[in-house]
């Protein structure tokens, strides 16, 4: 029995830090990022890895099926359709049919496109799929996808590699509030405490990618992320979210009455 | 310029472009203090007039602080990775007369002339997908009459049986025959202004419709308006002075980001090195130039890739790959066939001083820190539509 777990579609995990594949200098930095992380959900982009050649592929070889859900990602995906035979084509090459749904159709900030990720989602569970789309911070998106079926919704903290930490913060809280599928604090996250952040706010889980990949010690700060999720999954836990961001010391409004 | 087409010159870059004149831009580079380099380090969006100060002399005796801020924007946006691309020549054949370049008809080099076959196109894939490359760029002179769009759609939809990703790098197209590579499979369009300095670029380029230069300057963004997801563009080094091309490259880029928001821009870096004979390299640019101008372009440009081919020396480039470098090219030829069928009879574009087989270049690549890329898109990409 797992203690407190994030339960995405039925399954649950004992990990709420999910982390992605991409930007990591070799296998063996990847390798020790993933093992002292901890994660137990490890996103690869369709794009970048080949199915075809797992044993050779430098993300691929070093993600083990028994430890790790492999979540593959539509990241490149400019329209609804491309995702779908991505998602599709990972299918048949045997991996599970749960798809990061990333539709990010310019390459220099890397952000969402709210119409196509709606529409490609709809098609995906349609057909079956897991689905956990990775969305601007937009509490009314977030619901029309929690409608239509999401296992999740993954919203930004801030673009993509951008280190910047949870920007959008106060849309972050709405769409926590509302939300009755798993809210996954998705990019942007460039330091622990921006993970703890997230977390504290009540967010079920974290995605990070450029901020281990880019460290001087991978392992390091895969351990140093993994413990910030437990702190500040600890400090929601512990009522933090119930505090207001201004004391209310007395009762000026309604001292008359005692 | 051809009657019947629009003109280029009131649209698109060519417009932007006349608002930078080179007294202007030579204005903000001579009066560019220590103090404006400072500040541009300090920008979170450096500004055509920062660029210029990171062009500048001043900036010339800071490069190491460049260099660092220079790669971790590099590696924050694209990771410690080196995407691995291969050239594949189909033609040496060229009407244009560009007095810089081995196949121009008048550059008194010698050599056979060759213009590949299916079957031999086939040939030199198959060589080069042994290699492990999924990343292909296919090149051919200038010349519509030997090489016409029929026969590149040929080779593009030949190619993408063996690469998932294919480009290319052929004489300037109209939107139309861009649209219909892309339908076939084509990713990315490489295509070079040379210089964006009129004068030298009306001086160095003698023939053909080369000579048209609106027209070329609007290439690049019909290919994007056409639906290529990687537009790639770069000056010459050494036609005309650096600092300026440099600048016109980079306000280019600019400009295709938002013009063409969907495709991922890339800038070249190719320095003119063995040039034929009655071309007298006016701008020659030195290692310390080089850098300069890549660090400078990376401050202004955090999220465009940077290509560096086998033009450069296995030294320097090893030294660049932590320097802002996003894609490099290994084991090339620049001879049609070169791989696979024809050796030094046949002309080649340039000499390549990185003679390096790919899996060296590879190896080169981890030893400096990085992860070779053979592989980053797919082919479900791009195939019709379900």
């Amino acid at each position: 029995m797992i203690k407190d777990p994030l339960i995405i579609a039925g399954r649950s995990f004992r990990s709420r830090l999910m982390v992605g594949t991409g930007k990591f200098p070799s296998a063996e930095a990847l390798r020790a990022a993933l093992q002292s992380s901890r994660a137990e959900i490890v996103t690869v982009a369709l794009r970048r890895v080949d199915l075809s050649q797992p044993q050779v592929d430098s993300i691929l070889s070093v993600l083990n099926p028994a430890e790790h859900l492999i979540l593959p990602n539509t990241s490149g995906a400019r329209t609804a359709d491309e995702a779908v035979r991505l998602a599709r084509m990972a299918r048949a090459m045997g991996l599970i049919p749960w798809v990061k749904l990333e539709l990010t159709p310019e390459p220099k900030y890397l952000l969402p496109d709210p119409v196509e990720t709606l529409k490609a989602a709809e098609m995906l569970i349609k057909e079956g799929f897991v689905v956990l789309p990775y969305i601007q911070a937009d509490p009314v998106l977030a619901k029309r996808l929690e409608e239509i079926g999401t296992a999740t919704v993954m919203p930004l903290g801030a673009p993509i590699g951008s280190n910047r930490g949870v920007r959008t913060r106060d849309m972050i809280r709405i769409i926590i509030e509302q939300s009755k599928v798993p809210v996954v604090v998705d990019a942007g996250l460039g330091a622990p405490s921006h993970a703890a952040e997230a977390m504290e706010l009540g967010a079920d889980a974290v995605l990070v990618n450029t901020a281990l990949a880019d460290a001087q010690d991978h392992a390091a700060m895969a351990k140093a992320f993994a413990l910030a999720v437990e702190a500040g999954r600890m400090a929601y836990r512990s009522g933090l979210g119930q505090m207001r961001e201004t004391a209310a010391a007395s009762s000026p409004l309604t001292g008359f009455l005692e | 310029m051809d009657p019947g087409k629009r003109p280029q010159t009131d649209v698109g870059f060519f417009k932007e472009l006349e608002a930078w004149p080179q007294e202007r831009i030579r204005g903000l580079i001579r009066k560019a203090t220590s103090q404006d380099v400072t500040r541009a380090f300090e920008r979170e969006r450096c500004s055509p007039e920062d660029l210029a100060a990171l062009l500048s002399p001043p900036a010339a005796s800071r490069l190491e602080e460049m260099a660092r801020l220079a790669q971790a924007l590099t590696r924050r946006h694209f990771g410690r990775t080196m995407g691995l691309y291969v050239p594949l020549y189909l033609s040496n054949v060229c009407t244009a007369d560009c007095t810089y370049c081995g196949y121009a008809a008048r550059s008194g080099s010698r050599g056979a002339r060759r213009t590949l076959t299916r079957a031999e196109i086939r040939a030199e894939c198959e060589v080069l997908a042994g290699h492990g490359f999924q990343s292909v760029l296919l090149l051919c002179g200038d010349a519509p009459k030997t090489a016409p769009v029929n026969y590149l759609a040929e080779a593009v939809a030949l190619a993408r049986r063996y690469f998932v990703s294919v480009s290319v790098e052929v004489y300037a197209l109209d939107e139309a025959d861009y649209r219909r590579l892309v339908a076939l499979g084509l990713e990315g369009v490489t295509l070079y202004m040379e210089t964006y300095h009129r004068e030298t670029y009306s001086q160095v380029h003698l023939r053909g419709k080369k000579r048209d230069f609106a027209y070329r300057l609007g290439a690049i963004e019909r290919a994007g308006r056409a639906g290529a997801r990687r537009l790639s563009i770069g000056a010459l080094l050494g036609l005309a002075d650096w600092r300026l091309d440099g600048f016109w490259t980079a306000l280019h880029a600019r400009y295709l980001q938002k013009e063409c928001w969907q495709s991922a821009i890339a800038v070249s870096f190719p320095r003119l090195r063995n040039v034929p004979r009655r071309h007298a390299l006016r701008h020659p640019l030195s290692d310390r130039e080089l850098v300069q101008l890549m660090l400078a372009l990376r401050l202004f440009l955090p999220e465009v890739g940077f290509n560096l081919s086998t033009r450069e020396r296995p030294s320097l480039r090893d030294r660049l790959i932590p320097l802002g470098v996003t894609m490099m090219s290994a084991g090339s030829s620049t001879r049609p066939g070169g791989y696979a069928h024809y050796g030094e009879e046949t002309l080649a574009q340039f000499e390549i001083e990185d003679r390096r087989s790919p899996a060296e270049v590879a190896q080169a690549i981890r030893r400096a820190g990085y992860d070779p890329v053979w592989k980053d898109f797919d082919r479900a990409f791009d195939e019709a539509p379900t």
